[in-house]
């Protein structure tokens, strides 16, 4: 190959860039969701490459659940620090208070659905009329069929069966008022390509990503963070393991993995002879064959 | 590593999702989670074994109606190259989502059931590979198991598609006997059919070769965004932000900059991780002028030697996606890159019966998954490319300016003026 060729991680982050900068062109009051995830931090990444030394084109949102690992909250405000970018936080407790959601009761209860009630209104509150993700199709096959520019309607839904052509690298982001458009500029990359790009780019993760001692419990045969924010009983037996998350969401449905891989290199060779896909620690994506088709049907992101 | 893009065509039933999960399945990109999610769902085979094709059909309604709808994109890899797989549907109905699918891939694999032969899905998704710019087909011909792994059936079904493949613009064409089912020559060879010589599917789609050097492309580049930060530390920065589409670019080129014709020399090419002495296709760069012009988003800035024709009137060939019919005279957003226009379609010339391959000229009702050839004129002057030429500057889109939706898929086929 001569030198006038891209290598895959590279192909990928100019398709990404590319992407960003036409979220930027095109809407009118975008904001990039930001859960303190490896994949939205990837996405912060990939928008400095696309606006420095400029100031980003749109504020970081945050749909803080109130049930947190603490590493990922002190991770976020460190990261706004640096980047001096504006962080909107809004919480699910308020739309639990004003009787916008509702919580869920019992063993499972998680708040991970409630998510969609308060980033719908923020959505409302703010005009946000383009809001960029960091889901990823290789995650899931409700996912594996959405667009990178994916139209929802006033009311924030997906209707997988109406969606827009995409064509070549021509994004059609024009909407009516109320809809806005969920875009996801790292639709084409896996969970090791993001990896990977970690690495290379040297990204600094939350902590909780490393292997490390914690308390767990088993829940539906999956190893869950001990916490004040899960309904344990008499039956629960909190045990301490060495453990380290693949994925971040809310703390009540992200499951660990027993694991001792404490850099950025044990953690690719795990990934690369795991027989589990990533989404097998999200206890919410096992609630039916079509849990996340439905929660996208619903507003969810 | 690079990346190898690549669409599944074929027609309902000929087990397009079965040859995806299995090359899914057999590369190790399918996990445990996954594969018992897979086996807990009630569609099974008769005998048992597990459904590949549920793999890729993610939405309620496909898996219900067990079809494909709309195209799925999966990723795979090897320790040679990384695989981005659009799976598009085979339906008729569903032509327009196969256009999507095919607008950015370098190949397609065409599946036909050996107990059929060469059918009209296999004509119209050949035809479609063709007109969207795809050099690389791979004919597997599915099923080889239901008949005998005969040599012959497999020998006519590759001269009938020779004879319907010789009117189109492809460059190269292979076939190979599968059957997806049992895996036979998807990412091994295969016992049952000796006779076989060739490559097996995965042997072939890992080596092949089908990028375009950068080095011999006419240097394409679209300004997105300008980043003008107007701090006091960088109060005279004024950076084009964009994507290049092709061909290369160096500090010190004459340019110029489309559709105001200013002229001007590239101060500096650079990213977030540094200044560079020339950039190529498809990097995202910020290019830096000597002089300061008026540039805004959706200008094109190309070399003052290889500037692509400027033209508010063209011919198109076009698969219109929408329900409702094109109306001749109507206006539509004529979407390019990254600018876009008022346009208006200015006349039908024919359309494109896509099971014969012959033009149609007594009817030019443009309907749902029609392909047709119009004539469009734009309100502003437009820099295109022949989509032969350049896939990517040869390429727009119509968007109906009251639906908002995305009509039509169009690729330029001469300049008129």
């Amino acid at each position: 190959m001569s030198k006038y060729y891209l290598d895959y991680l590279e192909q990928l982050e100019s398709e990404s860039i590319h992407i960003l900068r036409e979220v930027a062109g095109q809407f009118e009051k975008p904001a990039l969701l930001f859960s303190g995830g490896k994949d939205s931090i990837t996405l912060v990444r990939l928008a400095e490459k696309a606006f420095r030394p400029g100031k980003f084109p749109f504020p970081l949102v945050h749909i803080d659940t109130g049930h947190n690992f603490t590493e990922t909250i002190e991770y976020r405000d460190r990261m706004i620090k640096r980047l001096n970018e504006k962080l909107i936080v809004r919480y699910v407790q308020d739309s639990i208070d004003q009787k916008r959601a509702v919580e869920q009761k019992g063993k499972n209860a998680s708040r991970n659905t409630l998510q969609t009630v308060t980033l719908l209104d923020a959505i409302e509150e703010f005009k946000f009329d383009a809001c960029i993700g960091g889901a990823r199709r290789d995650e899931e096959k409700a996912r594996a069929k959405e667009r990178i520019f994916s139209v929802r309607d006033e009311f924030g839904q997906w209707d997988p069966k109406r969606q827009r052509p995409e064509l070549w690298n021509i994004y059609n982001g024009k909407i009516h008022k109320g809809e806005n458009v969920r875009v996801f500029p790292i639709s084409n990359w896996t969970e090791l390509d993001v990896w990977n790009y970690i690495k290379k780019e040297k990204i600094e993760l939350p902590e909780i990503y490393f292997a490390h001692k914690r308390d767990c419990i088993i829940r539906n045969g999956q190893l869950m963070a001990a916490s004040e924010y899960l309904n344990m009983d008499h039956e629960d037996t909190i045990f301490e393991k060495t453990v380290r998350f693949r994925t971040i969401g809310d703390i009540t449905c992200t499951a660990a993995v027993e694991s001792s891989a404490d850099n950025i290199d044990t953690i690719i060779e795990e990934i690369k002879s795991s027989k589990t896909s990533e989404r097998g620690a999200r206890i919410d994506d096992k609630q039916s064959e079509a849990a996340m088709e439905e929660r996208k049907k619903g507003g969810y992101f | 590593m690079n990346i190898l893009r690549f669409i599944t065509a074929g027609s309902v039933d000929d087990g397009k999702s079965t040859l995806i999960g299995r090359l899914l399945y057999d590369s190790n990109a399918v996990m445990e989670d996954q594969l018992e999610a897979i086996k807990a769902s009630s569609r099974k085979n008769d005998d048992g074994t597990i459904d590949l094709a549920i793999l890729t059909d993610g939405l309620k309604a496909e898996r219900e109606q067990g079809i494909t709808i709309d195209v799925a994109y999966k990723y795979f890899n090897t320790d040679k190259r990384k695989f981005i797989i659009a799976d598009a549907p085979g339906h008729i109905q569903y032509t327009r989502n196969m256009v999507t699918g095919a607008s950015n891939v370098d190949l397609a694999i065409i599946l036909i059931d050996a107990r059929k032969g060469v059918i009209e899905q296999t004509k119209r998704h050949s035809y479609i590979t063709s007109l969207l710019g795809i050099k690389n087909i791979v004919v597997c011909i599915n099923k080889m198991d239901l008949v005998g792994y005969s040599e012959q059936v497999f020998n006519d079904i590759v001269s009938a598609y020779k004879s319907f493949a010789s009117k189109l613009k492809v460059k190269e064409i292979i076939f190979i006997p599968i059957s997806a089912i049992n895996g036979d020559n998807i990412v091994s060879g295969s016992t049952h059919m000796p006779w076989y010589k060739g490559k097996y599917l995965l042997d072939y789609l890992e080596n092949v070769e089908v990028f375009t050097d950068a080095k011999q492309e006419s240097p394409r580049f679209t300004v997105q965004w300008i980043i003008r930060p107007q701090t006091r530390e960088l109060h005279d920065y004024r950076g084009y932000a964009g994507r290049i589409i092709s061909g290369v670019y160096k500090k010190g080129d004459k340019i110029i900059v489309q559709p105001s014709c200013i002229t001007s020399t590239i101060k500096k090419i650079e990213t977030f991780d540094g200044e560079f002495e020339e950039a190529f296709a498809p990097m995202s760069v910020t290019i830096h002028l000597e002089d300061n012009i008026d540039i805004s988003r959706g200008d094109m800035i190309t070399p003052v030697s290889q500037q692509p024709p400027v033209t508010r009137e063209i011919e198109a060939d076009i698969c219109w996606m929408d329900s409702k019919p094109l109306e001749v005279g109507s206006k539509y957003l004529f979407r390019h890159n990254s600018s876009g226009v008022k346009s208006i379609v200015k006349e039908v010339l024919y359309k494109t019966n896509v099971n014969t391959l012959e033009k149609v000229e007594n009817d030019i009702t443009v309907n749902l998954n029609d392909i047709s050839r119009i004539i469009i004129r734009t309100a502003n002057p437009v820099a295109v490319d022949e989509y032969d030429k350049n896939r990517v500057n040869g390429g727009f889109i119509l968007v109906d300016e009251k639906s908002n939706l995305t009509v039509a898929a169009g690729m330029i086929a001469a300049n008129v003026e």
